[in-house]
């Protein structure tokens, strides 16, 4: 079964409000660097989480056009498919 | 109306400001006025304990390195004023590469202007945007620059974890491209060593590539000192050796060896290599006399293992937070930026000289304060940093 990109972004969402420095308003809209305040390697650790999840692994290029929670859902969903 | 070149610097501005705000000196511009001798140096005017170079064996003052760098100055210059491509090798390159390859144990060797260089230069001429990466994912920088100007796609592992390094590789046995996997032998900020023997029955299962930095380790570790590959017994299966001069060594430069033929292929296609100035003669004479000294004085290495065996202990007994590995560099974790600025401020004005390294160039967010170790060390000069930090750290109640 291949999980949805709503899925994987609620996944996502999850995830991140595990941590209690995460603003407790985000939404798929929300933009990791600017409202979450995630440095570069902070994206990096955190999408090492996803991938354990979600077992795949997402190259860094990928990363760099990713703004939103919802670009992450839909670049994960993406390189899971191929995977399938 | 378009944006002004700074104006993305406006978050790095307003920290630098608030670390400068908080930090009686500037931690990026600390200036070495002169050094005595490899340990000692006079910062602010005063003789300071140096426990924050990379000069690890003290070779950067050694006496058969400076004599062969003032031969090789007056008799050839000091230049070579462009790239071995196009305007020439010197015999002196020759001579290094293959001292090195011999060192080694390996069919070839290439050497780089800096060991910036060689990493960048290696990974950029083994894969390219078909192939993929397997990174450590504490990398040095230099190893993620390389990535980049490669063009292949990254994949990280979590630090130090061949079970994960697995995993990743294991999800791409199917891809097209080429694959490598790149690790280091001890990491520079916080003296972890790799099990590089576990790596390579990863490498084996898979049959990827390995390459492997040796930087911080080559001279340090392995009963010949040829690094933490040495050390666990499975140099054979290491593809890739790269390394700098810039450390144990003392001079700068770096270098790639390999048992690959197509070497001189790699020369061709790396542009770090090929677009750059080659080394300058005394620099290569200086290296090759330090090569020596590593093969000749092995006390050098055993000392080195004492002293920072010393440290580590020292550490320890008070009550620090340091890593667990016995290796040449001890990182102190701290739990927040003022309290490590403030830390560091101290060491200095009591006389100690440690690297502050703050994150995101620490691995885990928290602040370190780096150490590192010379065989030049006496036990008085050890047991002297030991002492400071354990009075500043029971007065700022950290122990
Ligand atoms: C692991 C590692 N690789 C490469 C380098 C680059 O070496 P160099 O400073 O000689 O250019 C360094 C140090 O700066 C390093 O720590």
């Amino acid at each position: 079964m291949t999980d949805s990109v709503a899925d994987i972004s609620h996944l996502i969402l999850q995830k991140l409000l595990e941590n209690p420095k995460v603003p407790r308003d985000i939404s798929g809209d929300s933009r990791i660097v600017e409202d979450l305040a995630f440095d570069s390697l902070a994206v990096m650790n955190f999408v090492m989480e996803i991938e354990d999840t979600l077992d795949v692994s997402v190259p860094l290029d990928k990363l760099a056009d990713i703004r939103t929670i919802n670009d992450l859902a839909v670049c994960l969903h993406g390189i899971k498919a191929e995977q399938a | 109306m378009s944006a002004g070149l700074f104006d993305k610097y406006s978050s790095l501005k307003r920290n630098y400001d608030s670390l400068m705000a908080a930090s009686p000196r500037n931690p990026f511009g600390v200036v070495i006025e002169c050094p005595l001798s490899a340990t000692v140096g006079i910062i602010e005017g005063r003789e300071t304990l140096l426990f924050g170079t990379n000069n690890y064996l003290g070779l950067s003052q050694s006496k058969m390195a400076r004599d062969a760098a003032i031969h090789t100055a007056e008799t050839m210059g000091v230049g070579t004023t462009g790239s071995r491509i196009a305007n020439g090798t010197f015999g002196l390159h020759q001579k290094l590469e293959q001292a090195l390859a011999g060192v080694f144990h390996k069919k070839h060797a290439m050497v780089f202007s800096t060991g910036y260089q060689a990493n960048l230069g290696t990974i950029s001429a083994l894969v390219n945007k078909d192939d993929t990466l397997f990174l450590d994912a504490d990398s040095h920088a230099s190893i993620y620059d390389g990535a980049r100007l490669s063009g292949a796609q990254v994949i990280r592992f979590r630090h130090n974890d061949p079970v994960d390094l697995e995993k990743r590789i294991a999800r791409t046995d199917k891809t097209p491209g080429a694959r490598l996997i790149i690790a280091e032998g001890i990491y520079s900020m916080t003296g972890n060593i790799a099990p590089l023997d576990k790596f390579v029955e990863v490498k084996k299962r898979h049959n990827v590539p390995l390459m492997v930095d040796e930087a911080h380790s080559f001279g340090v570790l392995g009963d010949h000192g040829r690094g933490v590959a040495e050390m666990q017994g499975c140099e054979k299966d290491i593809d890739f050796i790269v390394g700098t001069f810039s450390k144990s060594l003392g001079t700068v430069g770096g270098y790639c060896v390999t048992d690959h033929d197509e070497i001189d292929l790699m020369r061709l296609c790396s542009r770090p290599y090929m677009f750059t100035a080659s080394l300058p003669p005394e620099i290569i004479a200086a290296t090759l006399a330090a090569l020596e000294e590593i093969k000749n004085r092995p006390e050098l290495r055993q000392k080195l293992q004492d002293n920072a065996a010393r440290l580590h202990h020292g550490f320890k007994s008070v009550g620090l937070n340091t890593s667990n590995f016995i290796s040449p560099v001890i990182a102190v974790t701290l739990e927040n930026i003022p309290q490590a600025i403030t830390f560091w401020n101290a060491l200095l004005d009591a006389g100690v000289y440690v690297n502050l390294s703050l994150p995101p160039a620490t691995p885990d967010n928290r602040p370190l304060l780096r150490c590192s170790v010379m065989a030049a060390h006496s036990t008085e000069e050890i047991d002297q940093a030991v002492e400071t930090f354990g009075v500043i750290a029971k007065k700022l109640n950290l122990v």
